[in-house]
C-alpha cells in the first residue's frame, strides 16, 4: 500500500500529468468519428430525427414569414378594394394550421427519438467505460487520482448527454433557420442584408470578449472553490481533533479568508455570465432600430427601390436571423466541454488492458482409478492445474500452494528498482513472514505473486508452473489476500463476506465470521449479519472491518493466503484467536504474512527481513534471535520500524 | 425551511431587491419597444415619414440602451447577492458546525457534512441567483405583455386569456410527472457514483478475488435503472417545446384571423397587427421559463433542506449558564456511568462504570477490540456527555465547566489522530497559539520527537502534507503527542497514541512525563503491556464493564485475562532473550 501512495505523490507533483483543462481538445475530429460510431445503431432513427428537425424548424421559419407574407400578399391588396374577399385568406390561415401542426407533432417526435437515443448512447458509453476500467492494470490506478477517474462517470458523461439531447438538435435547427432567413433575405435586400452581417459581426465580438472574460474568472472561481471545498474537507475529517484542541476560533477565522476570495471569484465570474443575455438582447433591439432607421433612408431618399412592406418583413427577418446565430454561440460552449469530457472518456476505453496471455487454467479435479488426476465436472474438494502443451497434451498438476521466487529483480519504473534479487521458497503448509521498514519492499512481493505487476519470465514458480503462464483470474482465484486497507462494500455483513465466495450459503460465511472472531461483535451490530455497512464502513472500528475482510478472505478458502498487516488494528488477544482460528483453516495451506508487529509473526516457519528491497536475513524467530543481527535489534526494541 | 434559510441573506438583502427591481425596469423598457416600434412602421415607414422615423428611432435607441443598462446592472447585483448569500450560507453552516458535539458529528458523519457545505451550497446559490432575476422577470413580462396587448386590442388579448390557463395546466402536467422521476434519478446515481467510488477504492480487491464481473454487472444494474427512469422523465418533459409552439402557432393564427376582420374594417393597423406577434412570444417565453424555474427549484429543493438540517440541529453539549472556568485539579471520578452513542438503553457501551483517580496519578487501560476504552475516556473532556450517572473532573461534574476551559485542561491525543497541512511548527501551536520556539522544543523532547525533526531538511518548518502522509505513523503519533503537552493540561490522555512507536521510545516517553509533568494525571489506553506495567492504576476493561483495577502486581494474581494477555506478550521475550 504505502508503495502506492508513494507513488501517487510523486505523480501528483508531476506536471503535464494533470487532465487538460475542460475545453481543449487536442483531436475533435477522431471524437467525433468515434462518437458517430456510436449512432449507427441509430441511423434510422437518427434520419428521422433529421428529418423531423427540418420540418419543425421550417414551420417555425414560415411561422416568421407568415406575417408579411399575410400583410404584403392579402391586406394590403385587400385595403384597397371595397368589398374584400375574405375566402382566400381564411384558407391561407387554415393551411398555415395545418402546417403548424405538423411541425409542432415534429418537434414532438424528434424530442422523443432523441431522448431515447441520447441516453441509449450515453448508457453504452458508460456501460463499456466500467466494464474496460476493470480489465485495467492496477498500474492504471496508481497513476490516476480516484477524483479524477469519478469525474469521467459524472462531468463528462452528463456534458455529452446534455450536448446529444440539446445542443445538436438546437444547432440544426439554428443552422436552417440561419440559412432560409439569410436567402429571404438577400432576395428582399441586399444592402440591408450587408448591414445586418456588420451588426452580427459586432455583436460577435462583444459576445466573444464577455465570454472570454467569463472564462478566466470561472477558471479562478473553480480555483477557489476548489480550495473552500478542501479546507471544508480537511477540517471536517479533523473536526474532533479541533474540538479537542478547542481551536474552533482559529479554523473560522481561516475559513472566512478562503471563503471571501471565493465569494469575490464567483461575485466576477457570475457578473458576466450574467449581463451577456442583456447585452446580446439588446443589441438586438439595437440592430432592429438601425434598420428601421437605414430602410426608411433609403426608402425615403429613393437610394435604393425598397418598399415599405420590404422594410417591415426585414425587421421581422433580422429578429430570425440574429437569435439562431447567438443560440449556436451559446451552444458552442457547450459542444466543446461535451467533445473534451468526450475525448477524456475515450483516453480511458483507450487504456491499455491488463495483458494475459496465461493459458494454464484452474479446474476442478479428481484422481481417476489408476490414481492420475483427471478434470471433473463437478465441484470437488480438490483442484488442479490444467496445463496444455505445445505438442497438444494435457498435464494435470494438482493445486498444493507451492510458492518460488528465483532472484526476483523489480521496479514500478524502470529507473527506480526497488526489489533486487529476492528469493524465497514457500513449501504448502508453511507460513512466511516478511518484516522490513515501510518502502522495504514486502507488499511488492505480494503484489508480484498475484500478478498486480508482471515481471520477466520464469522468475515465480507456483506449484512448478511459471505464473506468467497462468490464466490471471485463476492465479488470483487459488491466492487470498487481506490487505491493511480495509475496503468495504456497501451492502449487508453478509453480503461483504460472501464477497469471497459468491454462492457461499449463508452458515458458510456466518462460518467464516466465527473463524474470524467476527461473530461476537457482528451479532451485536443493530440488525446483526443483515446490518447494512456503507462507504467503508464507517460506523465499525478499525479492526472490526479487519475482522470481516478476513472473514472474507476464510470464506473464499484459497490453498495460498496473503496477509498484508491484516490484523494491525486488532488487539494482541483477539489477534491470538484470529490467528489460532486461521491456523486451523491454513493446515496445509501456504501463509505469507505482512506484519509490523513481531508478536503476529513470531511463529512463522519462516521469517524475511526486507531492508531496502533486499531480504537481509531469514531464519526462524528462534535463529534470527540467535543471530542478533536487525531482527533482534527489532525484537528487543532497540529500533524502530517507521 | 426558507426563513432558515434567508436568515444567510443579510447584508445582501438590499442588492437581492434592486436586481429584480433592475429586472422589471427592464422588462417595461423591453416591452415598449414592440410598442414603439410599431409607431416606426406605420406612424414613420409606411407614411414615408422621415422625421418621424428618425426621431421615434433615436427614442427607441435609447429606451434600447437603457434596457441594455438595467438589464446588465440586473446582471450585476444578481452575481454579487448570489455570491454573498452563499458566502454567507457557507460561514453559517461552518460556523454553526464548530459548535457541533461529536455527538451532533457522528449523526450526520463526515462526508455527508462535506456534501452539505459544498454541493448543496452551490445548488442553493444557483438557484438564488435564477429566483432574483429570471424568476421575477417571467411573471412580470408577461402581465406587462398582457396589459400592452389588452391597449392595443383588448378582444384579440382575450386570446391570451383563453390560451394561458391551458398552457399552465399542461406545463404543469408535464412537470408533476416528471419530477418524481427525477428525483429517483438523482437518488440512482448517488448509488451510482457510489458503486464507482468504491470500486476504485477496492480495486485491489475486487482484483484479487477476480470479481471484475460481478462488479461490471452490479454497475450495469443501476445504469439500466438511470437509463429506464430518465428516459421516461425526458420523454415527458420532451412535451415542453411542442406544447409551447403549438400553443405560440395558435394564438398566432387566431390573432391573424380576427386582427385580419379588424384591419379591413379599419378598427386596427398593420403595425399593431406585427407588435401583436411579439407580445405573443414574449408571453409564451414567460411562461415557459418559468416552467423551467419551478423545475429548478424543486430539484435544489432538497438541497436547500438538507443544509437546513445542519442549521437547526441543537449542538447536545454546550456550557451552562454559568460555567466554572477553573479546574481546581486532574483528580477524575466516574459514578455509576452508563453510556450508549444511540442514547438508547439496550445497547449500552459503558455499564456500570465506577472508577476513582487521584490528581497526579498515571492509570492505564488494557482490553480488546471493542471493549469501550475509547468511549470511556472521551467522557472525561466531554466529548459524549454520559447517559446515566456523572463524570467527575477536579470534584465537579464536567458539566459544570465551561467546555473551552475543560477541554484546554484535559488534552487528548486521540486514536484516529490527525495532522493538518501546514508546517510542524504550526501544527504544534494548535496546543498553545502563543508557544516560543523553545516551548515547542521542550515539549518535542518530552514526546521524544526532537531527534527526528531534527534531522528533517527543514527541521520544525518542514511542511506536512494533508492528513500527515509524509511522515510516519511513530513520527505521527509523537508530533501529535508533543501537540497535546504544549497544552500543560491537567489531564493527558493518549489513547492507543504509541502503538507505531518502539517499546524503547515508549518506555522514554513515559519516563520523561513520569520526571516533567510529574502533577498532570496520564491516562494512557495501550495494547502493550509493558506501556501500562509501571502505571499506579491499571483499568481492564471487558465488554462495557470494568473486569478490574489494580496495580500490574495485583492483577498478575487476580486477573486471569491479565495474565493471558502478559504472558502471551511476553512469552518471547522471556524464552529468548
Amino acid at each position: 500500500m504505502s508503495d502506492k501512495k508513494k507513488k501517487e505523490k510523486s505523480e501528483q507533483g508531476m506536471p503535464g500529468k494533470m487532465p487538460p483543462a475542460p475545453g481543449r481538445i487536442q483531436n475533435p475530429g477522431a471524437v467525433i468519428k468515434r462518437l458517430l460510431s456510436y449512432m449507427k445503431e441509430y441511423r434510422l432513427r437518427f434520419t428521422l430525427v433529421i428529418i423531423c428537425i427540418l420540418i419543425s424548424a421550417g414551420a417555425s421559419a414560415l411561422s416568421a414569414m407568415f406575417i408579411q407574407v399575410l400583410i404584403d400578399n392579402y391586406l394590403t391588396p385587400l385595403m384597397t378594394q371595397k368589398n374584400p374577399d375574405l375566402t382566400n385568406l381564411h384558407i391561407m390561415i387554415l393551411c398555415m394550421g395545418g402546417v403548424f401542426a405538423v411541425g409542432a407533432l415534429a418537434g414532438l417526435a424528434y424530442n422523443r427519438l432523441m431522448v431515447t437515443i441520447s441516453q441509449g448512447i450515453q448508457k453504452k458509453i458508460r456501460d463499456e467505460m466500467f466494464a474496460h476500467m476493470q480489465t485495467l492494470p492496477i498500474s492504471y490506478f496508481d497513476r490516476n487520482q480516484t477524483g479524477d477517474i469519478m469525474s469521467r462517470y459524472t462531468n463528462d458523461i452528463d456534458t455529452l448527454r446534455q450536448m446529444m439531447s440539446m445542443s445538436i438538435p438546437q444547432m440544426f435547427s439554428a443552422i436552417f433557420s440561419i440559412v432560409t432567413v439569410f436567402a429571404a433575405m438577400i432576395v428582399l435586400n441586399r444592402w440591408l442584408t450587408l448591414f445586418v452581417l456588420l451588426f452580427v459581426g459586432l455583436s460577435m465580438f462583444v459576445t466573444k470578449k464577455i465570454a472570454s472574460g467569463s472564462a478566466v474568472n470561472f477558471v479562478a472561481q473553480q480555483k477557489q472553490l476548489g480550495d473552500v471545498n478542501g479546507y471544508i474537507e480537511e477540517m471536517i475529517n479533523g473536526q474532533k481533533v479541533v474540538k479537542v484542541f478547542t481551536h474552533e476560533e482559529a479554523v473560522k477565522e481561516e475559513f472566512d479568508r478562503k471563503n471571501e476570495a471565493l465569494c469575490q471569484s464567483a461575485t466576477a465570474a457570475n457578473t458576466y455570465a450574467n449581463i451577456l443575455m442583456p447585452i446580446m438582447n439588446n443589441l438586438g433591439n439595437l440592430q432592429y432600430v438601425l434598420i428601421a432607421i437605414v430602410g426608411g433612408a433609403l426608402a425615403i431618399f429613393g437610394i435604393s427601390s425598397i418598399t415599405p412592406g420590404v422594410i417591415a418583413s426585414f425587421l421581422q427577418l433580422s429578429k430570425n436571423f440574429t437569435r439562431p446565430i447567438s443560440e449556436i454561440s451559446s451552444q458552442i460552449n457547450a459542444v466543446i466541454m461535451a467533445l473534451a469530457g468526450a475525448e477524456r472518456i475515450f483516453a480511458l476505453m483507450d487504456e491499455e488492458s491488463e495483458q494475459d496471455s496465461g493459458y494454464v487454467t484452474l479446474v476442478n479435479a479428481k484422481y481417476d482409478e489408476n490414481g492420475n488426476i483427471t478434470e471433473s465436472e463437478e465441484r470437488t474438494e480438490m483442484w488442479a492445474w490444467k496445463h496444455p502443451h505445445g505438442d497438444g497434451t494435457l498435464t494435470y498438476t494438482k493445486l498444493c500452494g507451492n510458492v518460488v521466487m528465483d532472484g526476483v529483480d523489480f521496479g514500478y519504473t524502470p529507473e527506480k528498482t526497488v526489489l533486487f534479487d529476492v528469493s524465497l521458497y514457500a513449501e504448502p503448509g508453511q507460513k512466511v513472514a516478511f518484516v522490513g521498514a515501510t518502502g522495504a519492499g514486502k507488499t511488492t512481493i505480494t503484489n508480484l505473486i498475484n500478478r498486480f505487476y508482471d515481471i520477466a519470465d520464469g522468475k515465480i514458480r507456483y506449484d512448478g508452473i511459471n505464473i506468467n503462464k497462468i490464466r490471471k483470474s485463476d492465479l488470483r482465484r487459488s491466492l487470498g489476500i487481506v490487505l491493511q486497507d480495509v475496503h468495504l462494500f456497501t451492502g449487508t455483513v453478509m453480503d461483504n463476506i460472501r464477497y469471497g465466495k459468491l454462492d457461499a450459503p449463508d452458515e458458510e460465511c456466518i462460518a467464516a465470521a466465527k473463524l474470524a472472531n467476527a461473530h461476537d461483535f457482528i451479532m451485536m451490530l443493530p440488525d446483526g449479519y443483515n446490518t447494512v455497512i456503507t462507504g467503508d464502513g464507517g460506523q465499525l472500528s478499525q479492526g472490526q472491518c479487519q475482522l470481516i475482510s478476513i472473514a472474507r478472505a476464510a470464506v473464499a478458502d484459497p490453498p495460498v493466503m496473503i496477509l498484508d498487516e491484516a490484523t494491525s488494528s486488532i488487539d494482541t488477544r483477539t489477534e491470538a484467536l484470529v490467528q489460532k482460528g486461521m491456523d486451523g483453516l491454513m493446515y496445509g495451506r501456504t501463509v505469507f504474512i505482512i506484519a509490523h508487529r513481531l508478536s503476529t509473526v513470531q511463529n512463522s516457519d519462516v521469517i524475511m527481513v526486507l531492508e531496502l528491497g533486499r531480504i537481509i536475513e531469514r531464519g526462524t524467530h528462534e535463529q534470527l534471535i540467535e543471530k542478533r543481527g536487525k531482527y533482534y535489534q527489532l525484537y528487543t526494541g532497540a529500533f524502530e520500524l517507521s | 425551511m426558507l426563513k432558515e434559510l434567508a436568515k444567510s441573506i443579510r447584508e445582501y438583502k438590499l442588492l437581492s431587491i434592486l436586481s429584480p427591481l433592475c429586472v422589471m425596469c427592464e422588462v417595461v423598457l423591453e416591452v415598449i419597444l414592440p410598442f414603439l416600434m410599431a409607431n416606426i412602421i406605420d406612424n414613420g415607414i409606411y407614411k414615408e415619414n422621415w422625421d418621424y422615423i428618425w426621431k421615434t428611432g433615436l427614442v427607441l435607441a435609447i429606451v434600447a440602451f437603457a434596457a441594455l443598462v438595467f438589464g446588465a446592472l440586473a446582471g450585476r447585483f444578481a452575481a454579487v447577492a448570489s455570491a454573498g448569500f452563499a458566502k454567507n450560507l457557507r460561514h453559517d453552516l461552518f460556523y454553526k458546525l464548530q459548535t457541533y458535539s461529536f455527538g451532533n458529528i457522528d449523526k450526520f458523519s463526515a462526508s455527508s457534512l462535506v456534501t452539505r457545505l459544498t454541493t448543496d451550497v452551490t445548488n442553493v446559490q444557483n438557484s438564488y441567483q435564477m429566483i432574483i432575476r429570471v424568476a421575477v422577470r417571467a411573471p412580470f413580462m408577461m402581465v406587462f405583455a398582457m396589459i400592452m396587448t389588452f391597449r392595443i386590442n383588448p378582444t384579440l388579448a382575450m386570446v391570451f386569456v383563453v390560451f394561458i390557463p391551458f398552457i399552465a395546466l399542461a406545463l404543469g402536467l408535464i412537470i408533476r410527472f416528471a419530477h418524481p422521476v427525477f428525483s429517483r434519478v438523482f437518488k440512482t446515481y448517488d448509488k451510482l457514483n457510489n458503486v464507482v467510488q468504491e470500486n476504485l477504492h477496492g480495486i485491489r480487491v475486487v482484483k484479487s478475488f477476480v470479481r471484475e464481473d460481478y462488479e461490471t454487472k452490479k454497475f450495469n444494474d443501476i445504469s439500466d435503472r438511470i437509463f429506464r427512469d430518465f428516459t421516461k422523465a425526458e420523454k415527458t418533459i420532451a412535451f415542453n417545446m411542442p406544447v409551447m409552439q403549438l400553443s405560440v402557432y395558435s394564438c398566432i393564427l387566431i390573432i391573424s384571423w380576427i386582427a385580419s376582420d379588424n384591419i379591413l374594417a379599419g378598427t386596427m393597423t398593420t403595425g399593431q397587427l406585427v407588435s401583436m406577434m411579439t407580445y405573443v412570444f414574449q408571453i409564451l417565453m414567460g411562461l415557459m421559463f418559468l416552467s423551467m424555474i419551478m423545475v429548478m427549484v424543486v430539484l435544489s429543493r432538497a438541497s436547500g433542506e438538507r443544509i437546513v438540517e445542519v442549521l437547526k440541529e441543537t449542538p447536545d453539549i454546550a456550557s451552562p449558564d454559568e460555567p466554572v472556568t477553573e479546574l481546581n485539579d486532574g483528580s477524575i471520578v466516574f459514578e455509576n456511568v452508563r453510556f450508549s452513542y444511540s442514547g438508547k438503553a439496550d445497547r449500552m457501551c459503558l455499564d456500570g462504570i465506577n472508577i476513582k483517580i487521584n490528581s497526579g496519578e498515571t492509570v492505564g487501560i488494557i482490553g480488546g477490540t471493542g471493549s469501550s476504552k475509547s468511549s470511556l475516556v472521551q467522557l472525561i473532556p466531554r466529548l459524549y456527555d454520559a447517559t446515566e450517572g456523572r463524570v467527575l473532573v477536579g470534584n465537579r461534574d464536567v458539566r459544570e465547566y465551561d467546555i473551552e476551559a475543560l477541554r484546554d485542561n484535559v488534552a487528548m491525543v486521540l486514536q484516529k489522530n490527525v495532522l493538518f497541512s501546514g508546517t510542524i511548527k504550526e501544527n504544534l501551536r494548535w496546543g498553545d497559539k502563543d508557544a516560543t520556539d523553545e516551548d515547542i522544543k521542550r515539549v518535542c523532547r518530552l514526546a521524544c520527537a526532537d531527534d527526528f525533526i531534527e534531522r528533517m531538511p527543514d527541521g520544525y518548518d518542514t511542511y506536512i502534507e494533508q492528513g500527515g502522509t509524509n511522515v510516519s505513523g511513530g513520527q505521527r503519533q509523537r508530533l501529535c503527542i508533543a501537540r497535546a503537552l504544549l497544552k500543560k493540561p491537567k489531564i493527558l490522555i493518549m489513547d492507543d497514541s504509541t502503538s507505531a512507536v518502539d517499546t524503547k521510545t515508549d518506555a522514554m516517553i513515559r519516563k520523561a512525563m513520569l520526571e516533567e509533568i510529574p502533577d498532570t494525571t496520564k491516562i494512557i489506553i495501550a495494547q502493550r503491556i509493558s506501556s501500562v506495567m509501571e502505571a499506579d492504576k491499571i483499568i481492564i476493561m471487558d465488554k462495557g464493564k470494568v473486569a478490574a483495577i489494580g496495580t500490574h502486581e495485583q492483577l498478575l494474581k487476580s486477573s486471569p485475562i491479565y495474565k493471558e494477555v502478559f504472558t502471551s506478550q511476553q512469552k518471547g521475550s522471556e524464552e529468548n532473550v
